[in-house]
Formats: structure tokens, C-alpha cells, sequence
């Protein structure tokens, strides 16, 4: 059999990208879905050649690439975690593409790159998990950054993307400011990059911690900026809303599961200051606290899906504060597919009615198998037993019960029970009659005006995948968790 | 045997929303799961103490977690009030004007996620299917619901999700209690490392008052009480036979099968505020419930209140008061879907239940009348019915047993106050039957008519079930004590 290290992986994701830009720019007389089609199946050949890397061991003293790059379990893992999420969303992307169309009026112009760009961003994910070093941790994290900026302002003419596109632009900015100020003092306090070593370095009582710890914050507050933690989330309501829907699911699942590797990597370096854990429970509750209150009176579900995702940042940082990987880890596997469910629905969804809860009103009527899928990803969500989402709070709160963290449990309670009222909102508004709404009231007499909402055959077929591996990994979850042993 | 009673009611409503004729796959399955938990009734080994027809499937060997079914007596007597209340409530619903399917399907999960509860061995499975139950509460209260249901369904969902989650908190802590090498959900296993005190003393107490709180909220214990009169009063009459007759009875399950016991220290901590709060529901609940206009909602808290009384029998921690929780867990059970049927019944027909506007109706439908006679007298706790079994063994119990305290102490104290629960629910009950059933009629219902022939196999099949359980408590008796035996002597 073919030995396939690492690295290599990342190269054919890159090759790919190139091919397909390439492809666009020469090849004008094709449809551009073609190459949507073509980005899904070199996507899905590279997350199968995936399995056959052996896990590198980490090397105390690697030299060369592999003090920057490591291959171990954890990465591998999330490696694949990117190229699922990114081939679901070429495939959301496709049912996406009217809208995007219908922003360059003349031509297909710009659809090719559409679909190119997100292959770069996967490159920079799978870079990213895998990088053990300031200096690669920041390279990579821009390749991710700068193919988003494109990707949030795709659609320019409208405004609201537009100014999504700007806010992210600016305080992304920003936030790659913070990163490369707080690596600076790291270095200055330490003279090494690589984390390990820094680990090292602060083991060594001539060390100036507080300078390192003070580079510490800087790195956090950027991360938190990725991950959407409070008080960096400001920019994630208005930018999820604007930014194409797509974009917004791979902006709130990949983006966010590699800032919580990273995190994680770096966290592990600074464990011996004691100042460290103290700063992420506080993080962590003002995140729970904020994400589930600010999402009970929102009516857009678009919006909803944003503040959501703020708390379940609160929920993962309780596994960080933890320091278990393994309930980090597995909560992301269970975060992705319910995320990413919810958003597939509502991009077929709000191309018939809109993006408000109300347009899903009595979509059971409608399309049954929609909003299956939606309550599906809406109580796994929430949290409740045979979903994967009940599995991954589970394990974070066993976790945080296990350390004793009884702040964050006893406010855990209170967000679990805000959850349980703004995701059963919109299972509301799809299964209750509504005696406002023209249809529905007399019992279906009025209910054949509605057409059912056409969904794709690739659609279909990726719900199913993702409703299955919901429910799946709600009753069976030891696929996974063996896949996360040791790590 | 068990594992089919879990799975018929959940794949006959996968069956119903794909398309099956609503009503008859319903009842057929109701049919079928009565039917097997008759069988695992009549083949009961009564010598055994350990669970029977138990079948087990790994699911994560690092956390020593699998699905595991199982009965003994206590769980084999739920798993029978289940079903017979499923196939009394499917059979009640008739026909249903809008989403037929959905509403069938709903009523079977409840009833699914209940059994598997009751049945499963494993706490995580335990925890598992009883959430399951939360949404078809939430769909049937706010579709089908009447009055104020939007707000009933929301308080009642949100709330058990909140003590849902508590108790699973509870339910970690408990996992976590027992040394690493011996950490397993499974309930024997559990028991096992608390009978060799495995369980420290610190530890039984947090977890015991997690318990207390998360399964206090799903039997509306004193002070979490509120969600229940609304969504009882506001929910269709089958789910709420159901849920105020089944599902509700899982917390006083969970408190039977965990806190007493594996945590016996934390139940002697906490006995005195257990007190408090269950003379809170009889005395303070039993009031309220006098006060009340409309039936449903005086059912509603006439519910709440008769918690008091179970969890005086489980306060007591002896093996006659304990048992006697278990003996009135299943009276009430049958009593209450009873009452919940036939005002249902007469709401549906009337479109009211405020007590001035009834009365007399016992003319036209002497036979509706009389059943709820029946109900009203099972409630009270009348020599007859298994109620008034299982209250004089509480009362007994209580007041004989305690935590070997001296002189007159607070048990005795608690037993004497929570006697008089028993004139109050007198009070409350025979008003509220005199109010519908006897005495002037007004003119608007001279045309009613009595409950079809089809309404009356569930009703009697109900009625029956009461008595029989009344005439022959000792059958059930028998069958429960193995259980507590083997829990109490290990213990004290």
C-alpha cells in the first residue's frame, strides 16, 4: 500500500484549489456547477486518502518542517473534521447559487471562484490544526483569513453583505494585530516560537512570565475574536446575517472548530501559569451568559443560528477550562453536524420564503422532509438524548462536573433552559398551526396552494447523511470516541 | 419480551408518520404492548430479586455504558400502569380533527419514552428515553391543547427540561461518586458499590438534594409545582391521562430506584426538608385545590397534592412506607387518567368546566357519572380501591419507621399534619363530583347524551384495573417488596 504522510494531504487540497481557479479562468463555455461537482469529489478522494496517514508521534526535539507541522492524532482528526465540513459546504454552496448569480446580472462571472475559495480555506484549516508554531499558526491563519474576507463580501451588491464584509475586514484586522503583537512578547519573553519549547522556556524560573503572560492575552483575545467568545463576539451577529449563508456555516463551523484546536495547542503551553484557567472560566461564563439571553428575542434565523453559535462557544470553552480534548473534540463533531444541517435547510428554505422564523411557518405542512431535518438539527441543538449535541454536552458537563466547576455548571443550567426556548421557537413556528397564516387553518382544505419546496437530489442526499449521523452519533457514540483516544 | 414493549409503541409511530392508518396501528399496538406486559406479569419469578428477561447491548466500553432492559417487580408494575393507561388513553382519543397521525404519534412516544424509562437498567438509557417524552408533550399541549396552551406548553417544557438537566447533573455526580475501576451506569452495578459503601457520605448528600430538585420538578414537588395545574388543565385529555398518569410517576420511579437506595445518608440529611416540601404539597397544594372553579385545573392540583403522599411513603425509608409509595404510584395512576378521561369527555362535549355552569349531569349520563364516582372515591382513598392500600401503609410506615429517631419526632409529626390531607381531598373531591354530577342542571345540557359504547371499554377497562388492584393488593405487594427488600436490609 502507498504511504501517504501528512503534508501531502494539504498539497492535494492546494493542487485542487489551482486546478479549479485554473480551469475557471480558461474553460469560459462550461456550466460552473461542473466545477463545484469537481471540488466535492477531489475533496472527498483526499478526506478518504485521509485514513491511510499514519499518526505521526510528536517529536521532542523535531527539527526542520516538523517543529512547525505535527501529525498527530488530534490533527489527522481535524483535518478530516475541515474537508467534511468544507465538501457540505460546496454542496450548500450549489443550492446557494441562484442567489450569487443573481448578483452578477450579466454573466456566470465570479461562480468558479465561489467554489474555488473555499478549498483554500480547507487548506488553511488543515494547515492549521496541524501547526505547533507561532509563526505557522499565524501564516496559516491568515490563508484562512483573507480567503473569508472574499468569501463574506461575495455577493457586493448587496448591502448588507457589503457591510458584513467590511466589519469582518476590520476587525479581523484587528485581530491579527492583537496575534502578532501578543507572538512578539511571547518571543521577546521566551526567544522561542515553537509552543513546546516555549512550554519549556517557562518552566525555567529566569523566564519573565508576566511579559509572557501578558503575550498570552494578546493570542487569547485574537483566538477568542476566531471563536467567537464574548467580549470579541460583537462582530458575529451582523456578520453571520450579511455574510452569504454558505459562507456563515463554514465561517461558524470551521473557522470557529480550528480556533478551538489552536486554543487548545496554546492553552496547553501556558497551563503552568495559574492565571490562565481563572481568565478562561471568566471568558467562558460572560460567553454562555451572553449568547443564550441575546438569543431569545431574536426572529432571524439567521441571527438565531449566530448567537447560537456564540453559545456554543460557551459550552466548548467549559471543555478547554476542563483541558479535555476529548469532550472538545467530540462536542465539534456534534456542533458541525447540527450546524450545518440547520443552515443547509434554511439556504433551501430562504430562497422560497425568506430567512425570519415566521417564513418557516408550517414548513411541516409544506415539506415534511425539511423540516424533519430542521427539528432534527434544532433539538440536537437544544440538547436532547439520541442526538449528538445531548452526547456532546454531556461530556463537557461531565467534564466540568468532574473539576468541580460549579459557577460554570450552575450558569450552564440556566443557558441549557434559554436553549431548550429559542430552538424550540423554530420547531414552533414549523409544526403549530398558526391561525394568522392563510393556510393550515381548516385543516388542509387551503393547504394545496403551497408547493412543496423543490430540494435536489445532492441536497437530499446530504441531509440524510447529516440526520442520520445526528441521530447515529446520539445513540452509538464510540465511532468516534475511539477516533479521539489519547489524544 | 421487554425490549419489544419499549420499541412496539415507538415503531408503530415511525409507522403512523410515514403513513399508516393512524388510529388502528395505534390501538393495535397499544393491544400488543398490553398484551406483552400481561405476559411478563403472569411469568413473573416471584422468588427472584434480581431483574428478569434482561438483555443487554454494549455501547461504549470505556464508559461502561450499554443499553440495558430489564424488570423487576417495582419497574414490572410501572411498565403495567404504562401500558394500560396507553391503551385506555389511544382508545379514548377517538377521532382527531387535525394532524390525526401526528397526535397518534405523539400519544406512542410518550408512552415509548415512559416504558423505556421504566425498563431500562442503565442510567444514562433511564435518563435518555424520558426526554423523549418532552417534545411529544410539547406538540400535543400546543396543537391540540386547549385554553391557554401556547403558555402551558412553553412553562411545561421548559421547566422539566430545566430539572431534566439538573437531574442529570445529579446522575454524573453519582457516576462519579464510585472509585474509577468501578464506575458503570448500570443500576446494579451502582448498587453493588453502594452496598459496599463505596459512596461516601459527603457525596450522597450533594447528589441526593441534585436528585431531590431535578426529580422534585418532574413530580411537581413543592415549590416546582407550577407547570402542572396549567398544562394539565390545558392539554388534551389522553396526553394528559398519560402524562399525569405515567410520565410523571418516572421522578417518584427515579427516587425508588436511586436515592433510597444508593444514597440512604443523603436521604437521612435531607429528610427533614423532604418533609417540608411534601407537607407543602398536601397541605398548602390541597388547599389551593379547595379554591379552585374549573375541574381540570382542580384535577391538575389535586395530582400535585397526592405527590405528597408517595413521597411521605419514600421519606419514611422503611420497607412499609416505601413499599406503600409504590402500591399508590400505580393506584394514582389509574385514578387520575380516570378523572383526566371523562372531563376531557365532558369538555369536549360541553366546552366548559367552570363548576357553576355543571351540575347534574348525572341523569343524562349515569353511566359517565358513575365511573367518575368511582375516580372521585379511588381518589380520597376509599377501603376498595389500591389507593386506600397504598396511603395506610404510608401512614403506617411514616409513622412507625423514620430515621431511628426518639421520643416524638418529626416523621410522627409530619404523618399526623399529613392526615388531614386526607379531609381535604375529601373536601375538594366529593365537592367537585356534587357540582358536576348531582344537583340542579341547568337548562343548555338537557340534550346530552352518555358516553358511546366505544368510550366505554377504556373507561371500564380503567375502572376494572382499579378495582382489582383495590380487592387483591397483595398480588402487587408481593411483587414490589422483593425489590425494596434486598435495597433496605443492604442498607440499614
Amino acid at each position: 500500500m502507498m504511504r501517504i504522510t501528512a503534508p501531502e494531504l494539504e498539497i492535494a487540497v492546494l493542487v485542487l484549489g489551482m486546478a479549479i481557479l485554473m480551469v475557471e479562468a480558461f474553460v469560459t463555455k462550461i456550466d460552473k456547477r461542473t466545477l463545484a461537482f469537481a471540488a466535492i469529489a477531489g475533496l472527498a478522494i483526499v478526506f478518504l486518502a485521509s485514513f491511510f496517514v499514519a499518526p505521526f508521534p510528536p517529536q521532542n526535539q523535531a527539527t526542520g518542517f516538523w517543529s512547525f507541522y505535527s501529525a498527530d492524532r488530534l490533527s489527522i482528526f481535524f483535518k478530516q473534521f475541515a474537508l467534511v465540513t468544507t465538501i457540505f459546504v460546496v454542496i450548500m454552496m450549489i443550492d446557494y447559487a441562484p442567489v450569487v448569480r443573481s448578483s452578477f446580472p450579466t454573466s456566470q462571472d465570479g461562480l468558479g471562484e465561489f467554489f474555488a475559495l473555499p478549498i483554500f480555506t480547507c487548506a488553511g484549516l488543515m494547515y492549521l490544526v496541524s501547526a505547533i508554531d507561532f509563526v505557522f499558526i499565524f501564516v496559516s491563519l491568515e490563508l484562512v483569513t483573507i480567503s473569508f474576507y472574499v468569501l463574506v463580501s461575495f455577493t457586493r451588491r448587496n448591502p448588507v453583505t457589503l457591510e458584513a464584509g467590511a466589519k469582518y475586514l476590520v476587525l479581523s484586522a484587528l485581530s491579527t494585530a492583537f496575534i502578532v503583537y501578543g507572538i512578539a512578547w511571547i518571543f521577546g519573553a521566551t526567544g522561542q516560537t515553537n509552543l513546546q519549547r516555549i512550554a519549556e522556556a517557562l518552566e525555567n524560573p529566569s523566564t519573565d512570565r508576566g511579559a509572557a503572560l501578558l503575550g498570552m492575552v494578546f493570542v487569547l483575545v485574537a483566538l477568542g475574536f476566531k471563536i467567537a467568545a464574548v467580549p470579541f463576539q460583537i462582530w458575529v451577529p451582523d456578520v453571520y446575517q450579511g455574510a452569504p449563508t454558505p459562507v456563515t456555516a463554514y465561517l461558524s463551523v470551521g473557522s470557529k472548530a480550528a480556533g478551538f484546536v489552536v486554543l487548545l495547542r496554546v492553552l496547553q503551553t501556558f497551563a503552568t501559569l495559574p492565571q490562565t484557567q481563572r481568565l478562561i472560566v471568566l471568558i467562558a461564563l460572560l460567553t454562555l451568559i451572553y449568547g443564550n439571553l441575546a438569543a431569545l428575542p431574536q426572529t432571524n434565523l439567521k441571527r438565531l443560528l449566530a448567537y447560537s453559535s456564540i453559545a456554543h462557544a460557551g459550552y466548548l470553552l467549559i471543555g478547554v477550562v476542563c483541558f479535555d480534548g476529548q469532550a472538545v473534540s467530540f462536542y465539534l463533531v456534534a456542533y458541525l453536524l447540527m450546524t450545518l444541517l440547520s443552515f443547509a435547510v434554511l439556504i433551501i428554505v430562504a430562497q422560497q420564503t425568506g430567512e425570519e422564523i415566521s417564513d418557516f411557518d408550517g414548513l411541516g405542512k409544506r415539506s415534511p422532509f425539511l423540516a424533519f431535518a430542521m427539528l432534527i438539527g434544532m433539538l440536537s441543538l437544544a440538547g436532547l438524548p439520541f442526538t449528538a449535541g445531548f452526547l456532546g454536552k454531556f461530556f463537557i458537563f461531565y467534564a466540568a462536573v468532574l473539576q468541580r466547576q460549579i459557577t460554570l455548571i450552575a450558569v450552564g443550567v440556566i443557558a441549557v433552559g434559554c436553549g431548550f426556548y429559542y430552538y424550540l421557537k423554530v420547531v414552533r413556528a414549523m409544526y403549530w398551526p398558526d391561525p394568522t397564516a392563510s393556510y393550515g387553518v381548516a385543516g388542509g382544505q387551503s393547504g394545496d396552494r403551497i408547493d412543496t419546496i423543490p430540494v435536489s437530489g445532492l441536497s437530499r442526499l446530504a441531509l440524510s447523511v447529516l440526520i442520520i449521523a445526528t441521530i447515529w452519533l446520539g445513540i452509538y457514540p464510540q465511532s468516534i470516541l475511539d477516533a479521539l483516544k489519547n489524544l | 419480551m421487554v425490549l419489544f414493549v419499549i420499541f412496539c409503541p415507538i415503531a408503530a409511530a415511525v409507522l403512523i408518520l410515514v403513513g399508516a392508518p393512524a388510529r388502528k396501528t395505534a390501538l393495535a399496538a397499544s393491544a400488543l404492548m398490553f398484551a406483552a406486559a400481561l405476559f411478563l406479569f403472569g411469568s413473573f419469578g416471584y422468588g427472584q430479586r434480581d431483574f428478569q428477561h434482561v438483555t443487554s447491548f454494549t455501547i461504549s466500553p470505556d464508559w461502561r455504558l450499554s443499553f440495558t432492559t430489564g424488570v423487576d417487580g417495582l419497574s414490572l408494575i410501572m411498565v403495567l400502569l404504562a401500558t394500560i393507561i396507553t391503551l385506555a388513553a389511544v382508545w379514548f382519543a377517538g377521532a382527531i380533527e387535525k394532524y390525526e397521525n401526528a397526535f397518534y404519534a405523539c400519544l406512542l412516544f410518550i408512552s415509548g419514552g415512559a416504558i423505556g424509562a421504566f425498563a431500562s437498567i442503565d442510567l444514562f438509557f433511564f435518563y435518555a428515553f424520558h426526554e423523549l417524552a418532552l417534545i411529544p408533550t410539547f406538540f400535543l399541549i400546543g396543537i391540540w391543547g386547549t385554553g391557554n396552551r401556547v403558555a402551558a406548553a412553553w412553562k411545561i417544557t421548559i421547566y422539566l427540561a430545566i430539572g431534566s438537566f439538573i437531574l442529570l447533573l445529579g446522575l454524573i455526580l453519582l457516576y462519579q461518586s464510585v472509585p474509577p475501576t468501578s464506575r458503570s451506569f448500570d443500576i446494579r452495578a451502582l448498587q453493588a458499590a453502594a452496598s459496599m459503601e463505596l459512596i461516601s457520605a459527603d457525596a450522597q448528600r450533594h447528589i441526593y438534594l441534585l436528585l431531590l430538585i431535578g426529580f422534585g420538578i418532574l413530580v411537581s414537588l413543592f415549590p416546582f409545582h407550577t407547570w402542572a395545574p396549567e398544562a394539565y388543565a390545558s392539554a388534551p385529555a389522553p396526553a394528559a391521562m398519560l402524562h399525569a398518569g405515567v410520565l410523571k410517576k418516572f421522578g417518584v420511579y427515579g427516587f425508588l430506584r436511586l436515592a433510597i437506595p444508593l444514597l440512604p445518608e443523603g436521604a437521612r440529611h435531607w429528610s427533614n426538608l423532604l418533609m417540608i416540601l411534601l407537607l407543602g404539597n398536601i397541605i398548602y397544594i390541597g388547599l389551593v385545590t379547595i379554591a379552585q372553579k374549573r375541574l381540570d385545573w382542580m384535577l391538575g392540583y389535586s395530582s400535585v397534592m397526592h405527590m405528597g403522599y408517595i413521597f411521605l411513603g419514600i421519606a419514611s425509608a422503611g420497607i412499609l412506607g416505601v413499599t406503600g409509595a409504590a402500591v399508590l404510584m400505580f393506584a394514582h395512576g389509574l385514578s387520575i387518567a380516570l378523572l383526566f378521561a371523562l372531563a376531557g369527555e365532558l369538555r369536549r362535549r360541553t366546552g366548559t368546566l367552570v363548576f357553576d355552569e355543571l351540575g347534574g349531569l348525572s341523569r343524562l349520563m349515569p353511566f359517565a357519572g358513575l365511573a367518575f364516582g368511582f375516580g372521585v372515591f379511588a381518589a380520597i382513598g376509599l377501603p376498595g380501591f389500591a389507593n386506600f392500600a397504598g396511603e395506610i401503609m404510608i401512614f403506617f410506615g411514616a409513622f412507625k419507621h423514620g430515621w431511628k429517631m426518639e421520643g416524638f419526632h418529626s416523621f410522627q409529626i409530619a404523618t399526623v399534619l399529613a392526615l388531614w390531607g386526607v379531609v381535604i381531598s375529601t373536601v375538594y373531591m366529593l365537592r367537585a363530583y356534587r357540582k358536576t354530577f348531582m344537583g340542579t342542571m341547568p337548562e343548555q345540557w338537557k340534550d346530552l347524551a352518555d358516553l358511546r359504547p366505544a368510550l366505554r371499554v377504556p373507561v371500564t377497562l380503567l375502572v376494572g384495573a382499579l378495582l382489582c388492584y383495590g380487592f387483591f393488593p397483595q398480588s402487587f405487594v408481593r411483587m414490589v417488596v422483593p425489590t425494596f427488600r434486598t435495597y433496605l436490609t443492604v442498607n440499614r
